[in-house]
């Protein structure tokens, strides 16, 4: 029982970090390759927090602040760059993450931080609460992708300058995207932080990076079912294939390649041919 | 002294990054995507290098059967990864090159092992006195020399012949150049074989400055070229150039200074966070 609460709370946490990761790239089309640097953010100061003895659940909202406060810098520097020059600079902050982490000492440097103190609740409630805070925002992007928000974000996803023709604010609202799909990101690091109980440098580099933005592409972008489904699917794909060890990473990889060869739509996109939906916008 | 060993080292580091990050731009300048698997290439050329060394015991013929080798599987990436998905968002390809990148890395581990190749009798050890005091090895020599020959000769066939008058034309105008007749897809191919050409030469002058090639010697310059041709202005040649020096030349110099607060790749994109902010198109791109 406890492996597969392990497995379910891993998941939680994933879905959580994907679909706040979705939230920027899939909604508002501002693709990030640095997304593991807020999950790293989140999850250092929750740990830096709990290690001093502050309840768990009060270092939640302060994650939150101190990923959204970063996100809303990198939300800035998205007002000035765009598209390719955009996705290089979230890398450049990705590394830039890992690279002044790895010299702090305060931080634990090289060695990373162990002996996070566990979440004042037991395996099995906290394997509910991530659950919960996943499916919370889950439905809470739904709404969103319902709402004027995200009209807005969908038309700057399309085409900015045209967003922009009409009359709408689009800094504004990528300022937004970003601010809360970081703030989620600093949450689900947190959670992270305490599931595992040990955080470092290279728990938050650019293969995190890229493996979240595959499953936000693998789901198919701006899907919420279909992301949360591949997060789930990939997140535990690692542990599932055990058996094939040595192999792992170019299995994971060559899988990556073909779907993005042949059904660059992800899962949504396979779904939607096979029910034949009319698709959603396009 | 210290100040002009730094250097020489940024400029030899520099001309590496160069060969890399040429061949990245060349790519994007034409296609338009982010060919994070060219540093694959790189790595393939080391090995080919040190591979054909150690078994014909002959250095130039290593580096001339790598540029060929390597150029050919670059035509093979364009087919079989690239080609199909040139009408898709250019995420897909990024994302595409990214996992075979990885995968590359990971067939080079286990078809040639995780601990790298080494030259059995390594060429060019020696070091030369320029005058008093200073030293530069044989293969910094080498590094600074191939690369300048390599973009000569680049800059020559680009300039002078109908076949770089072609790929120029096409670069800036693909539909314009098929109206004259230009076949694009040729350009396309000749396009990867000289920027995969250009990687294996890198790979195997790394190798040898090195002494090993490992699977993993592709991660730092995958990523690194990325910035560097962003930093050029995404597309400008002599952008890419102008920054592969400066990067080669400031890491060489911030690894003494702030070494303490950042790792040499932080310090990279740390340059590149705030020469994009000041200047949105890189340091020589237009617009």
């Amino acid at each position: 029982m406890a492996y597969e609460i392990t497995l379910l709370t891993t998941m939680a946490i994933s879905i959580l970090f994907a679909l706040s990761l979705n939230f920027i790239s899939g909604f508002c089309g501002q693709i990030s390759l640095g997304h593991a640097a807020f999950l790293g953010t989140g999850a250092y100061a929750s740990a830096m927090l709990t290690k001093s003895s502050i309840p768990f659940l009060l270092t939640l909202p302060v994650a939150a602040i101190i990923a959204g406060f970063f996100g809303f810098l990198i939300g800035l520097a998205s007002l000035r760059v765009r598209h390719d020059f955009l996705a290089i600079t979230t890398m450049g902050v990705g590394f830039l993450f890992v690279g002044i982490v790895r010299k702090q000492d305060f931080l634990g440097g090289e060695l990373g931080m162990a002996g996070i103190p566990s979440p004042d609740m037991s395996r099995e409630s906290f394997m509910v609460f991530c659950i919960i805070l996943a499916v919370i925002f889950a439905v809470f992007s739904l709404y969103i992708r319902r709402s004027w928000m995200g009209f807005v974000f969908e038309s700057i996803a399309d085409n900015e300058d045209v967003t922009r023709i009409l009359g709408i604010d689009a800094s504004r609202f990528k300022l937004a995207a970003f601010v809360i799909g970081t703030a989620v990101a600093g949450i689900a690091g947190a959670l992270y932080a305490h599931h595992f109980r040990y955080i470092g440098p290279d728990s938050f580099g650019f293969v995190q990076s890229v493996s979240v933005l595959a499953m936000v592409i693998v789901g198919g972008v701006g899907s919420v079912w279909g992301v949360a489904f591949a997060a789930a699917v990939l997140s535990i794909l690692p542990l599932l294939v055990q058996f094939i060890d040595d192999y792992k990473l170019l299995f994971y990889s060559a899988l990556l390649f073909a779907m993005m060869r042949f059904a660059p739509d992800g899962v949504a996109g396979i779904v939607q041919r096979i029910f034949g939906f009319a698709r959603r916008g396009s | 002294m210290l100040y002009l060993e730094l250097f020489i080292q940024g400029l030899v580091q520099g001309s590496i990054y160069g060969l890399i990050a040429l061949g990245l731009t060349l790519v994007y300048g034409l296609l338009r995507i982010l060919h994070v698997a060219h540093a694959a290439l790189f790595t393939l050329g080391g090995y080919i290098g040190v591979v054909v060394t150690n078994t014909t015991g002959s250095f130039p013929l290593a580096i001339v059967v790598a540029m060929v080798a390597v150029g050919l599987v670059g035509m093979a990436v364009y087919k079989l990864a690239y080609e199909p998905l040139l009408h898709r968002p250019p995420y897909i390809a990024l994302i595409a090159s990214i996992a075979l990148f990885i995968a590359s890395e990971e067939i080079f581990r286990i078809v040639f092992g995780p601990f790298g190749l080494s030259y059995i009798d390594p060429p060019l050890q020696g070091q030369i006195e320029i005058f008093a005091g200073f030293r530069l090895k044989y293969g910094e020599i080498l590094v600074m020399g191939i690369a300048i020959v390599m973009l000569s000769a680049l800059a020559w066939l680009s300039a002078k012949t109908r076949t770089g008058i072609a790929w120029r034309a096409t670069v800036t105008d693909p539909e314009m150049a098929a109206a004259f007749g230009i076949n694009i897809q040729n350009v396309r191919y000749l396009n990867f074989f000289i920027a995969s050409a250009l990687a294996a030469v890198a790979g195997v002058l790394v190798a040898l400055l090195n002494n090993l090639v490992e699977p993993t010697m592709g991660s730092v310059p995958s990523y690194k070229a990325l910035a560097i041709i962003v930093l050029g202005g995404l597309g400008s040649i002599r952008g890419t150039l102008v920054a592969s020096l400066a990067l080669g030349i400031i890491e060489s110099f911030g690894t003494i200074y702030v070494g303490h607060l950042l790792d040499r790749d932080a310090l990279a994109f740390a340059f590149l966070i705030l020469i994009l902010m000041v200047r949105p198109q890189g340091l020589l791109g237009g617009k």
